[in-house]
């Protein structure tokens, strides 16, 4: 819905840095919600936004981040491809393919040398299983027996590339990497409940140092790789394979099976939305009743001072 | 204080560091091996465990990133490589991210991180092992940049990167391991982003760095008997660089002539002269002078490397040349050592 809300607002040509949509794969970030603790280290990527508020990042200074004003979550410096939200311990998104990989796996060395039990989850797509830094990190993870999480949004296509010409036909990513040597499952692309499953039992592994897990998750990109519109159109992808995934969506799914049993269940689905909605009205009233930056701010902050955090 | 050399001035620094505080780690391909960096990394494993000293897959880029992802959590890692040529697998982790981390996530997280790298030359180190990347990494808003030249700046200089709140690359020339210095005991900080007058004179300024500097000093010392006064700085920090003591020193004296380890085009030592000529023109009472690197790979054979290095001939010919005095003598004076590819007698390879 936060999404859905940009999309609307994006032909104003006031966010003005490039958006890259989560709508369609929101399934994942949302079981990654009732399934993380506040204390997990999370990092993302370019298409970041869902993985932020899932881990219960400050929708507010998320879109005023994207709005280019001083009340983000970076302060303007970053833009919707690097978000943070230090109070929740989400840790940072890249725009750089693969780039968030290994700074996931040095938080989770971090937390073992000081013997805590958090573990650091690692969003990353089917992309970024082309990047060396990729191979590199799970090694490393593997090796040192690291709590980490990785989880894997295989959404077929790198901006407009497919997998066919990226990799080999009926090569299984998640088996891929299990044969590095740690653990992996890989999720069903329509049931929220199974996959829900797995990630608890994924992130019980991890937590109780049995060294990282692999999950992957296939799901669908509705809209255009950046940008805020639908994209079927321009030849990359067919129509019948966009209206197929969003035949079996997960979430449309579910709504639907707890709306069909009960009436008092799509009223309270209703109220939720409602609430939702008047949250993220709230939020783009906040973004654009902020200040912009001063524009000397530019030049600040290039390095941190003596005693910084 | 005792006579130490540069390694050990480096493994001191380390173990003081790791001393001081649990925080710090080390890290990097070969640095609990039996020959621990050239010594640099000897009896940390021993003395710190295997949690804070360990070795590390061949894995440059992702290395850097775990670096940055356990500084967001205040581990401060001290990663090294053998060559900084095998650090160039590693620039995007540098590049676009321990560099940018702190400005562009809008100052919440600092990356303390120092990546120790050395330089290799001569004994064949050929196109790969002998790069003076300096003026790249200082090109990156963000970075700091150190070279130090001396045993005890080598100490401090580490120290002080340890606990800089920055990323920062500190640079090791193979050729200076072996040199030897008082080196004070202790937490000896040495402030990042100030340069040495190593030597003061009046006549002329020669800006240098790392191993550049100990031929300026040989070629400070020729000129001496000759009259000419050099003041030799030794600019330790490339990033931020102390353009203070360089512009101060050339007002002084009315001549610059800036060397650099690198290669010559968009070198620091371009940048100087630059800098230089702009804001501090009207105090030049010659033009400005460079010697570094040709732009050219450094070849393997021996006989393709005599004559490729700037040495203390070089400077002095330079410098004289500059005083419009005459070079006639300088090169029987001042002829390549033989061999010409070791920095002493200490180095027998393999690098």
């Amino acid at each position: 819905m936060v999404e859905e809300e940009i999309s609307r607002r994006y032909s104003e040509k006031k966010m003005r840095c490039p958006v890259h949509l989560s709508i369609g794969q929101e399934a994942i970030p949302s079981i990654f919600a009732m399934t993380i603790t506040k204390d997990d280290f999370a990092v993302s990527t370019h298409r970041g936004h869902a993985h932020y508020l899932s881990k219960g990042g400050n929708l507010d200074a998320m879109i005023a981040e994207i709005y280019g004003k001083s009340t983000g979550c970076a302060k303007g410096k970053g833009g919707s491809m690097h978000l943070i939200d230090r109070n929740v311990n989400f840790m940072g998104t890249s725009a750089i393919v693969g780039n968030s990989i290994p700074v996931g796996v040095g938080l989770a060395l971090s937390t073992k040398l000081k013997g805590t039990d958090q573990i650091s989850c690692i969003f990353l797509g089917d992309g970024a299983v082309e990047e060396g830094v990729f191979y590199e990190s799970v090694n490393f993870a593997a090796v040192r027996k690291l709590p980490v999480l990785f989880i894997c949004e295989n959404n077929l296509y790198s901006v407009y590339s497919p997998l066919s010409v990226r990799q080999p036909k009926d090569r299984s990513i998640a088996k891929m990497v299990e044969g590095m040597g740690i653990e992996m499952s890989i999720g069903n692309d329509s049931d929220i409940l199974a996959n829900q499953k797995l990630m608890k039992k994924a992130v019980s592994n991890v937590r109780s140092g049995n060294g990282p897990h692999f999950l992957e998750f296939p799901t669908y990109r509705w809209r255009e790789h950046c940008g805020h519109n639908f994209d079927n159109d321009i030849g990359y992808r067919s129509e019948e394979e966009f209206l197929e995934w969003q035949a079996k969506d997960p979430l449309k799914l579910l709504e639907r099976n707890l709306s069909k049993d009960s009436i008092d269940l799509s009223k309270k689905l209703l109220s939720i939305k409602e609430s939702i909605n008047s949250e993220v009205l709230a939020a783009f009233e906040f973004a654009e009743a902020s200040p912009f930056p001063d524009q000397l701010e530019a030049y600040k902050g290039v390095y941190a001072a003596e005693g910084a955090q | 204080m005792s006579q130490k050399t540069y390694t050990e001035a480096i493994n001191e620094a380390l173990h003081e560091a790791m001393r001081l505080d649990s925080s710090v780690i080390c890290y990097g391909l070969g640095v609990t091996d039996p020959k621990a960096i050239f010594g640099t990394t000897a009896n940390l494993e021993k003395q710190f465990g295997t949690e804070r000293v360990f070795d590390m897959p061949t894995s440059e880029n992702a290395m850097t990133g775990v670096a940055i992802g356990a500084a967001l959590n205040g581990t401060k890692s001290v990663m090294t490589h053998q060559r900084i040529d095998f650090f160039l697998l590693a620039m995007d982790q540098l590049v676009n991210g321990a560099a940018k981390w702190h400005y562009m996530f809008g100052s919440q997280n600092s990356v303390p991180i120092t990546i120790r790298l050395i330089i290799g030359r001569g004994w064949g180190q050929g196109p790969t092992h002998s790069q003076n990347l300096q003026a790249w990494f200082a090109h990156i808003p963000g970075l700091k940049v150190v070279m130090p030249t001396t045993p005890e700046d080598a100490k401090g200089m580490l120290l002080a990167s340890i606990f800089d709140p920055n990323p920062v690359i500190f640079l090791e020339h193979r050729w200076l391991h072996n040199s030897i210095g008082e080196v004070p005991d202790g937490d000896i900080r040495v402030p990042l982003g100030k340069a040495k007058i190593i030597k003061s004179g009046k006549d002329i300024t020669v800006v240098s760095m790392s191993y550049m500097t100990i031929e300026a000093i040989h070629a400070s010392d020729y000129l001496e008997k000759q009259g000419i006064l050099c003041e030799v700085i030794d600019l330790r920090t490339i990033k931020p660089l102390d353009w203070q003591t360089v512009m101060e020193s050339v007002s002084k004296t009315g001549h610059l002539l800036a060397l650099d380890s690198g290669f010559s085009t968009g070198s620091v030592a371009g940048e100087i002269i630059a800098r230089v000529s702009m804001e501090n023109f009207s105090a030049l009472k010659s033009p400005p002078a460079r010697l570094a690197m040709p732009d050219v790979p450094e070849p393997t054979s021996p006989s393709l490397t005599r004559g490729f290095y700037v040495r203390a001939a070089d400077i002095v010919e330079k410098v004289m040349d500059m005083m419009g005095r005459d070079t006639g003598q300088v090169r029987k004076d001042l002829i390549e050592p033989i061999p010409h590819d070791v920095p002493g007698k200490w180095f027998e390879g393999p690098f």
